[in-house]
Formats: C-alpha cells, sequence, structure tokens
C-alpha cells in the first residue's frame, strides 16, 4: 500500500494534482468515514423512507376521511417545502425543544436526537412522502379487472391485498421509485449543512486543509456517481428477478 | 415503363428475415393496373411485412419488387418519389392525434410536395366527402370512431394521389358496424380502378371485390386463384384447412 | 356508514389543501407561541412581521434563481435531448452520457464545482463580465435542469406510438419534418408535466445556494436570527415561515401538475 501512496504523493509533485485523500493518512481516513457514513445514511435512510411508504400508502386507503387528509397534508407538505429548510426546522428549531440528556458515556449532557439523527429523520420523512404516492400510483395501476376477478374467486380483502395488489403495485411502482431513491442518495449530502460529517463534509474539510478544491470536486462527483450506479445496478437486478413474462410491457410491434 | 412480362406491382423473389426469423421465403407476385388483390393467410405469414416491403417501409434482403417500372430494392431509390405513389393504410389507423380530420389530410401534400394550400384543402375537403365523413372536418382523431378515423386514414393516403394503395388488415381493430364503412369505401375505391393490394381476414370482402385472392402461409404463397375458384375449389391442403377454420 | 369522501368527493382537492395548509400553520403558530412563552423579548410575530420584507425579498431571489435556471436549463436541454434522439450513432451516445452525468451528479455537488471553479469574470474582447455567486448559482442548477429536460424529451418522444413514425414515412416525411411537425408537437403535453415537476424540484434546491453564499432566503434567515439576537427560540417560527412561503408557491403548481398529468392520461 505504501508504495501507491508514495506514488500518488510522488504525482502531486511532479503534476501539482494533489490527491491528498489517497497519500495523506489522516486525510484517507476523513474521506473512507466520511464515505461509509454517507452508505450508512443512504441505507438507513431508503428503508425508512420505504416503511413511511407503505404506512403511508396503506393509511391513504383509510376509510376515515380524516386520516386520509392527514396522509395527503403530510405529502404536500413536505413535497412542497424545500429539504434543506425541513432538516434546518427539524435540526435547529425542533432539536431546541427537545431536552438535553446526559451521554452515558462520556458523562456529559448531550442533545437526545444527535445531527445525524434529524438528518435520517428528516430525509425519510422527505423520501417517504414521495414513495407513498408511488406506491399509491401503482396500486392504482393495477386494473380493476384483476381485483373484481380475484374476488369473484372467492378471495378475501386481505388475500386480494396481498396475493394480487401488491405483487404488482411493487412491480408498477418499481421505476418510479427507483428513481425516487436515486434522488435521495443523492439528497443526502444535504446533511452536510448540520455538520453530519458524510462524504461532502468530510470532503469540504480536506479541501479547506489541503486547498484541492478541485480535485476534492471531482472525486465527489465519482463517488456520488459510483454509489448510484450500485443503487442503479441492484435496482436492475431487481426488476429483472421479478418480471413476468409479457406483463407490463408496451404490447404490438 | 412497365416491361411486358411484369405487372404494375410485381414481386420477384422477395426474401426477408428478422434476425433468426424468416419472415418472407421467396414471394412472386404480379398485380395489373386497377386490379385489386387480397392476400389472405394465418397471422405470421409474412403478410403486414410483405406489404410494408412494397412502399420500402421495410427493407428487403433479396429478390425485386417493381412498380410501373421503379425498382425498390435498390439503395439509389428515391423514397420519396415512390411513397408519393404509394399509399398505405394500418390496422391502428394512426392518425396524428394532434390535427383535425383535414390538416390530416392536407399535412403530407402541403409539407412533403409543397403543394399550394388553397388547392390541397379543396381536394382534402372532397375526399372527406368521398370517404362519406363531409362534416367531419373539424374534429380530432380523439373524437371519432374507430371506423371513422380508419376511412380519414384513407382520405389521408389518397391526398397523395397514388397510383397504388396497400391496406393492412384496416378493418382488424374494428366493431363489424363500422367495419362495413370502411369495407365500402375501398370497395368504391376498387370500383374507380385505383390498384389496392389488401391484407384482409373479410373472407366475404375477398370473394366480392377481389380479382384474385392470395393465400400465404410460412412465408411463402401457397395458392392463388380468382375469388369464385379459390373459395369454390381450393386446391392445396392448407389453404382447405384454413377456409374451413375461417368461413 | 357515510364515508367523508363520499360526502366530500368532489372538493376533495380543496379540502387536501385546506388541510394542508392547517396543519402548517399548526406547526407555524404552535412553534411561534413556544417561543413566545416566558420571554421578554419582542414576540415572535412581531419580529416576522418587521423581517417580512427583508425574508421576503430573499423570497424572490429563489424564485428568480428558479425561472432563470429552469430557462437556461429548457434551452440547453432541449439540443441535448434532440442530441440524444439523433440518427448519427455517437452524437446520440456523446448526448446520452451528458445526460447521464448530469442527472445522476449530486446537485450540491454541481453546485460547488460551479460556484468554486468558476471564475468571478470573464473578459471577452477586453470587455470585463462580472459572474457573481448568484449566477455561478444559476449555471450550477441549470446543469441538472438541463440534463433532466433532455432525458423528459427523449422519453415523450419514445412514448410516441412507432406507428406516426411509419405513417408520416409513408407519407414521404422526411426525418426532420416528421419530428418537428408530428412528434415533437404531440410530446409538448406529455412534457408539461415532468417539466413542472421538475421546475418544482429546482425551486426547492435554491435554497441550497445559503451553503455557498448567495444572499437568498435561507441565508438572509440566519442573519435575521442572529439580528434578533440568535435566540434559539426564534429558529422554529423563522424556518416555518420559510417552509411556508415555498409551500404557498409550490402547493399550486403541484396540484396544476396533477390536473394536467390526469387531464392528458385520459386523452391517450
Amino acid at each position: 500500500m505504501q508504495v501507491i501512496y508514495d506514488w500518488f504523493l510522488a504525482f502531486y509533485e511532479r503534476t501539482g494534482i494533489n490527491l491528498s485523500f489517497i497519500y495523506d493518512n489522516f486525510d484517507r481516513a476523513r474521506i473512507i468515514k466520511g464515505f461509509w457514513l454517507t452508505i450508512e445514511l443512504s441505507v438507513i435512510t431508503i428503508a425508512l423512507s420505504i416503511v413511511v411508504g407503505v404506512i403511508g400508502a396503506w393509511l391513504k386507503g383509510a376509510r376515515s376521511g380524516w386520516v386520509r387528509h392527514s396522509v395527503d397534508a403530510f405529502i404536500s407538505i413536505f413535497r412542497n417545502t424545500p429539504p434543506l429548510v425541513q432538516i434546518y426546522f427539524f435540526y435547529f428549531g425542533l432539536g431546541f425543544m427537545l431536552p438535553r440528556v446526559m451521554d452515558p458515556i462520556s458523562g456529559t449532557m448531550a442533545p437526545m436526537v444527535t445531527n445525524f439523527q434529524w438528518a435520517v429523520l428528516s430525509l425519510s420523512l422527505f423520501a417517504g412522502a414521495f414513495n407513498i404516492e408511488i406506491f399509491r400510483s401503482g396500486m392504482e395501476a393495477v386494473p380493476r379487472a384483476m381485483v373484481e376477478a380475484a374476488d369473484s374467486l372467492g378471495y378475501t380483502r386481505s388475500q386480494i391485498y396481498w396475493h394480487v395488489v401488491l405483487p404488482l403495485a411493487f412491480r408498477n411502482c418499481l421505476p418510479a421509485l427507483g428513481n425516487n431513491l436515486v434522488n435521495l442518495v443523492k439528497t443526502t449530502n444535504l446533511a452536510y449543512a448540520i455538520a453530519v460529517p458524510e462524504m461532502m463534509y468530510a470532503a469540504k474539510q480536506i479541501w479547506s486543509d489541503s486547498s484541492n478544491v478541485r480535485e476534492m470536486m471531482i472525486f465527489l462527483l465519482f463517488a456520488y456517481v459510483f454509489l448510484v450506479a450500485i443503487l442503479v445496478y441492484g435496482l436492475n437486478w431487481l426488476e429483472r428477478a421479478l418480471r413476468i413474462p409479457g406483463y407490463g410491457q408496451m404490447g404490438g410491434r | 415503363m412497365t416491361q411486358p412480362d411484369r405487372g404494375f406491382v410485381s414481386l420477384r423473389d422477395v426474401h426477408k428475415t428478422f434476425g433468426a426469423h424468416k419472415v418472407i421465403n421467396g414471394i412472386s407476385l404480379d398485380v395489373a393496373k386497377g386490379e385489386t388483390i387480397c392476400i389472405i393467410g394465418p397471422s405470421g405469414s409474412g403478410k403486414s411485412t410483405l406489404i410494408r416491403c412494397i412502399n420500402a417501409l421495410v427493407p428487403v434482403d433479396r429478390g425485386s419488387i417493381h412498380l410501373d417500372g421503379i425498382e425498390v430494392n435498390t439503395p439509389k431509390l428515391d423514397k420519396l418519389a415512390l411513397r408519393r405513389r404509394v399509399g398505405i393504410v394500418f390496422q391502428q389507423y394512426n392518425l396524428f392525434p394532434h390535427k383535425t380530420a383535414l390538416e390530416n389530410i392536407m399535412m403530407a401534400p402541403i409539407t412533403v410536395l409543397k403543394q399550394d394550400r388553397a388547392e390541397v384543402e379543396a381536394r382534402a375537403r372532397a375526399l372527406l366527402k368521398k370517404v362519406r365523413l363531409a362534416g367531419k372536418e373539424g374534429a380530432y382523431p380523439g373524437e371519432l370512431s374507430g371506423g371513422q378515423q380508419q376511412r380519414v386514414a384513407i382520405a389521408r393516403s389518397l391526398a397523395m394521389r397514388p397510383d397504388v394503395m396497400l391496406f393492412d388488415e384496416v378493418t382488424a381493430a374494428l366493431d363489424p358496424e363500422t367495419k362495413k364503412d370502411v369495407l365500402t369505401t375501398i370497395q368504391d375505391l376498387a370500383r374507380d380502378g385505383m390498384t389496392c393490394l389488401v391484407v384482409t381476414h373479410e373472407m366475404g370482402f375477398a370473394r366480392e371485390v377481389s380479382n384474385r385472392v392470395y393465400f400465404t402461409e410460412g412465408g411463402l404463397i401457397v395458392e392463388h386463384a380468382p375469388p369464385a375458384e379459390f373459395f369454390s375449389n381450393p386446391q392445396d391442403p392448407r389453404t382447405r384447412e384454413f377456409l374451413s377454420q375461417v368461413l | 356508514m357515510l364515508r367523508f369522501s363520499d360526502a366530500f368527493a368532489p372538493s376533495a382537492v380543496r379540502v387536501t389543501s385546506r388541510a394542508a395548509l392547517a396543519v402548517s400553520a399548526l406547526v407555524f403558530v404552535g412553534s411561534s407561541a413556544m417561543a413566545a412563552a416566558g420571554s421578554a423579548h419582542d414576540s415572535v410575530l412581531t419580529i416576522l412581521i418587521r423581517w417580512a420584507p427583508l425574508l421576503l425579498s430573499g423570497f424572490l431571489f429563489n424564485l428568480l434563481i428558479s425561472v432563470l435556471s429552469m430557462a437556461v436549463g429548457t434551452l440547453a436541454g432541449i439540443p441535448l435531448g434532440m442530441m440524444q434522439l439523433s440518427s448519427l450513432r455517437p452524437l446520440a451516445r456523446l448526448g446520452y452520457y451528458l445526460t447521464q452525468f448530469f442527472r445522476n451528479a449530486p446537485w450540491l455537488v454541481l453546485l460547488f464545482i460551479c460556484v468554486m471553479l468558476l471564475p468571478f469574470e470573464f473578459r471577452v474582447a477586453g470587455l470585463r463580465i462580472p459572474f457573481p455567486d448568484w449566477v455561478k448559482a444559476v449555471v450550477g442548477f441549470s446543469l441538472p435542469a438541463m440534463a433532466n429536460v433532455s432525458e423528459i424529451l427523449r422519453g415523450a418522444v419514445l412514448s410516441v406510438p412507432t406507428g406516426q413514425w411509419e405513417s408520416a414515412e409513408s407519407l414521404g416525411f422526411n426525418r426532420r419534418q416528421t419530428m418537428f411537425q408530428i412528434i415533437l408537437p404531440q410530446c409538448i403535453k406529455r412534457m408539461l408535466p415532468p417539466w413542472m415537476n421538475l421546475y418544482s424540484l429546482i425551486t426547492m434546491s435554491t435554497v441550497t445556494a445559503s451553503v455557498v453564499g448567495v444572499s437568498e432566503m435561507l441565508t438572509m434567515t440566519a442573519q435575521v436570527h442572529a439580528a434578533e439576537g440568535s435566540r434559539p427560540e426564534l429558529l422554529a417560527p423563522l424556518y416555518s415561515f420559510a417552509m411556508l412561503c415555498f409551500f404557498v408557491y409550490a402547493y399550486p403548481i403541484g396540484k396544476w401538475t396533477e390536473y394536467l398529468e390526469r387531464k392528458y392520461q385520459v386523452k391517450d
């Protein structure tokens, strides 16, 4: 490994291209930590946003009008306000209202919810609001006749939901869901604004110290494109694995 | 221009494959000027591809296609010259949804042939009357029934003043009611002396209107004869079997 | 049992909007009340009224940035989309890669790149053209806008049934005539809803310009907070106010988009 580090240091001296996050131990540790934190943030928010989406879509089918309209209001608010302001609102606005608690490890008073947790919460709600609508339209795209057919075969309501509507709805909405999750991964870097040391934050610290803005920017672009590519690859795999021959494709020539 | 040994529309040993799938497997046929022929056969027998080859919408792999002496299967083909002489009507009408019935008919003569607008409009109105849709000039395709749309599509092709009309299962997507109007329109055309190649599943129409019926299967012409003979005394066992299923 | 939705079905949209407004107002008033409780300072409402003109001018700046970004993004995105659809293979490939790259790069990173790496002025033939941060931000937002417009255009063109191409070709239209007279006019309707969605997203993202020091609404919100003595209880109402401004602007656009989506879906 040392050979590689040395080579990049020499590369810097020779060309002026400063890839300090490779050859410098401290910078490397920072960027690796940031990279993993971005992945952690992405994975947790993806999972939570799907949970929000599923529950919200289910609640939107509720009998009570107030439940449905509350879900609609939730969606409207999160879709029509900037995610960055949402993060600020949660972290600064609500975070201030929560009591501080004793941290059992350090023994000092610490905020009850950390900035990382606030970022997870607000990003999950933001992406979740989109997921609700995506799941919902996926369910609506299941042909009415299919439900009627199952109904006349004697399926119960929940059997229809689990065996007919849900499997088809999930396939219907997979492309839109994929798009939203890709956006979510790209949006995780808003956590930068509340000092969550994810990849963007780490990169900013490095370019402040090593004044290699250009190099770090290019690295960031590649790193995010790489992460998005992995997600897209996984989603494509899922789409292929779930594909039903002849279903959902445009007919004809 | 037509060579003495070849028809107004003439195919010689035409071959076409899509990937590994042989769609047309050596077809020859001749249609005289003013003649109407029907091509029948089971689905997937290459009928639609055959008809698309004639106006070069589908390039063929091998063989010769002549239209009034113009060779179609050549890289030097003047496609525009060919297409103003050959009209085609599809199963799915394919009208331009953002244009009214009248505009659909007027568009190609104005855009492609650069003809005078007033003159084209007068012709388009006459054509609409001819396909019995006078009064529907301002209607958008979405506001017309399938049969009406199909007749606009026929008028749209006729506006280019073609010498030959190709019909690709034009009634397959229509309900029996509207089907009749479209078939009558084609019949009128045939009577007026238009050269028509009609791919169809309408045996009654084939029997009444065509001069000759071709039966295709597996990319080959199995049998062809004048309709009276074809329907009363089919020679090939495959033709007999097909007719027994559809009649 | 009478269902709520049955009674109000025709005005469901209005009920939803009222509910959404009610909730946001509730958050706003609630947090303001909390901030006002036990405080000897000016009430939150007084502070907001005092600073509203400044904050709103900041908001107008956000809107200006969003409109300019969308305009530039659309003007650049249409040729890029046409490039993707070109029958020339290399040109189509290039268009595809450019589109994919700018679509998949995070907006915040593109913004940083534009703000930090573009020069602060251009010299054209001895003429000095200043290039302030907010203009760089416009460039930063119009890059992803461009890529998304390109993709919207491509998707719309591909969604036109192939029969349209086929029949245009049979009537003797060349590729260019087909594209401009037959395909694109049909695409405009299909493109409008996703285009408006994109505009909404761009508008929402303009606040990230605060991160790179453009004095738009969020930057001003922080300044107002500081001017009022940095009292932490003011943060929730201040950010609520910012959210409210965006909500009031974006909500009708969103509803209109939904309406257009439904309307054009039925017609197909």
